[in-house]
């Protein structure tokens, strides 16, 4: 017989050493990476170029450089290869369960990619001829109706970038109305429950931020709010479901108060997965409310440009909405759709505060938000908000033995469940249990926030997730939480095993460095 | 030369009719390590309660009140330059600004050291 003997071993042999350095410091699937400029120096260049040699740059209004820019000289594939190496020592909703709170980072249905990458959707232009972009028009109206409907609302404003622009939008409305009706008032009320961003967005529309205290039950302490109402308020932010992961019960009674002392009631929509086709915030008395496209209808966090915070306004606000907005008209027998701008906006619309961006909003974000609604229907996103908030609750009851929970007494939470570090041993940390959650493989929850609790960790698992995935999340986080309640010192070194251990986060602060030069990198190489 | 604190965690050193004005070592271990301090500049005109300072951590940035009423003499610049004295020596080198008092009485308002300590067990 003939008799190959240039087998190779396949089974692996016993080796002492396992984990000896290697030369290039990567760890086989594991590649460090340089930065680019330690890639490509700012003297050569990837792309083959003809030199350009003197001539016309009449094109260019005279104007020519003077000296070289100093960007990388990168060839294609070494581009494509840094950001691909970049992107997988990162976590992404693609890879696993995402539990950061309030931020609701559900799958990203397939479906929505498809429809926003169609070529009527994903190539139009802003300046396009109006006849020429009809669909794309129809599906931002229809989208927008959705909204309304969704909302119990009166109408939309769809060009908002993102929720915090969303709520200058809605407070921009509201300082519009009062001063249509010759009324100076100078003070938002944000209660502790509330978003970070929201007294943020306050003290940016030039308002004076006043906050109003949660109550043990974490809900705005309807009290203190009614105590603090009057002629010099202008309104109220409040975040229903609250940053505590509860629905505020009081919201009927506060919208009544606020409306009585002659104010405007702002909510903020981030959490409006919870209750989505359970509860229309149009009925509790709100006149404005944003709606993070890429939360509650799951467009990527990041989408390729910014993203979309859509307001929904009461009948009382409507007239102040900025502009531009779709509307259809009846022309020619049938459905038209036109863009109403500064120029063409009727008695009707005169009252508009103005532009809040340049165009009509996010297309990226609305075709796939509207693939999204479309595909669940009405019954499926009522489902969505039940299964969300069933999730949550499942981790909540499964934690709270190991985790405090400091609201689980007031009964269900909503979409996302709230511990604090109580029972941690001595000198543990919040932080120390989120980097021992890194070395499990799960991204963080969110930390330190809400401030109502001590060391707050905000877990939302979204009703994308399995029972296994819940499941085998739990045990990750049970196991951490008992190194942190045994006061396992290790973990005060924890990552161990992500591509970088941890950081110092306050050096990085004292001493940013943001900007590469060749001259710094020398310096530190010394 | 006395020493008094507020409720917003300031100590407040006074000299004649001039207050030293820094963060209390409870306040800076409660914020964390402190990366960025903004002061104010000679000249400025301070109400009681008014904001007179920023000092930001890696956790938060919170506004330092001005515990009472006057003009700045002096901020602190070599605090700005290294805002880490704010926690290794917060009542000493990590001092925040200077004031001339306009109503030297404003001090009774204040709490002095035990009555600061008290404070602090109490929140």
């Amino acid at each position: 017989m003939t008799m190959n003997r240039e087998g190779r071993p396949t089974r692996p042999e016993a080796a002492e050493d396992a984990g000896a350095e290697t030369w290039t410091g990567n760890r086989a699937l594991m590649l460090e990476e340089p930065l680019l400029f330690e890639i490509g120096d700012t003297r050569t260049t990837g792309v083959d170029i003809e030199a350009v040699g003197e001539g016309d740059d009449a094109h260019l209004a005279g104007l020519r450089r003077t000296r070289p820019i100093g960007l990388a000289g990168l060839s294609e594939p070494e581009t494509v290869r840094h950001y691909t190496r970049l992107s997988r020592q990162n976590y992404a909703i693609d890879l696993g369960l995402f539990p950061l709170g309030s931020c609701t980072m559900k799958h990203n249905p397939r479906l929505c990619e498809k429809a926003a990458r169609l070529p009527g959707f994903a190539d139009v232009h802003p300046l396009q001829p109006i006849d020429t972009v009809q669909g794309a028009l129809q599906l931002i109206a229809e989208l927008g109706e959705w909204l309304i409907r969704l909302t119990g609302m009166h109408s939309v404003a769809m060009s908002p970038k993102a929720g915090a622009h969303g709520e200058l939008c809605g407070l921009l409305a509201i300082r519009s109305a009062l001063e249509a009706r010759g009324d100076k008032r100078e003070v938002i009320l944000v209660p502790e429950s509330a978003h970070g961003t929201n007294p943020a967005t306050a003290a940016f529309a030039g308002y004076r931020v006043e906050s109003i205290p949660a109550n043990a039950a974490g809900r705005v302490d309807l009290t203190a709010l009614k105590a603090r109402l009057g002629p010099d308020v202008a309104g109220v932010m409040i975040t229903n479901p609250n940053t505590c992961g509860l629905f505020e019960p009081d919201m009927i009674e506060i919208s009544r108060a606020v409306h009585e002392a002659g104010g405007l009631v702002y909510c903020d929509g981030a959490n409006f997965n919870a209750i989505v086709g359970r509860v229309r915030p149009g009925d509790l008395g709100i006149d404005a409310m944003h709606i993070n496209l890429h939360k509650t209808f799951s467009t990527p966090h990041g989408g390729g440009g910014p993203g979309a915070g859509p307001v929904v306004f009461s009948e009382a606000l409507t007239p102040f909405a900025p502009l531009p907005f779709v509307d259809k008209i009846q022309a020619d027998g049938g459905d038209r759709y036109i863009l109403v701008e500064e120029e063409c906006v009727g008695e009707h619309h005169g009252r508009s505060f103005g532009r809040m961006t340049a165009f009509h909003g996010q297309m990226g974000m609305f075709s796939r938000a509207l693939a999204y609604i479309l595909s669940h229907g009405a019954d499926g996103l009522r489902q969505v908000a039940e299964d969300a908030v069933l999730n949550a609750n499942y981790i909540l009851r499964r934690l709270e033995d190991l985790l405090d929970a400091p609201f689980a007494a007031s009964g269900p939470c909503m979409h996302e469940a709230l511990f604090s570090d109580k029972g941690f041993a001595e000198g543990m940390t919040t932080l120390d249990l989120a980097k021992g959650l890194i070395d499990e493989g799960y991204h963080p929850m969110t930390m330190y926030f809400p401030l109502v609790v001590h060391g707050a960790m905000l877990v939302e698992p979204t009703e994308t997730e399995s029972k296994a995935a819940l499941d085998q999340f739990i045990g990750a986080l049970r196991h951490v939480a008992e190194r942190a309640r045994a006061g396992d010192t290790s973990l005060k070194a924890a990552p161990f095993h992500a591509p970088r251990r941890r950081l110092d986060e306050t050096l990085a602060a004292r001493k940013p460095v943001l900007v590469y030069r060749e001259q710094d990198t020398a310096e530190a190489a010394e | 030369m006395s020493v008094y604190y507020s409720k917003e965690h300031e100590w407040i050193r006074v000299d004649g009719d001039v207050a030293a004005v820094g963060i209390t070592d409870f306040a800076q271990a409660q914020l964390g390590d402190v990366v960025f301090v903004e002061v104010p500049e000679a000249g400025r005109r301070l109400s009681r309660g008014g904001e007179a300072a920023v000092v930001e951590s890696v956790k938060a940035a919170s506004d330092v009140y001005a515990p009472l009423s006057g003009e700045v003499v002096e901020g602190n610049q070599a605090l700005v330059d290294d805002p880490a004295l704010a926690n290794s020596d917060p009542e000493g080198a990590g001092w925040f600004f200077r004031m001339r008092l306009s109503d030297t009485h404003e001090v009774n308002d204040l709490m002095d050291a035990d009555q600061y300590k008290a404070f602090c067990d109490s929140q």
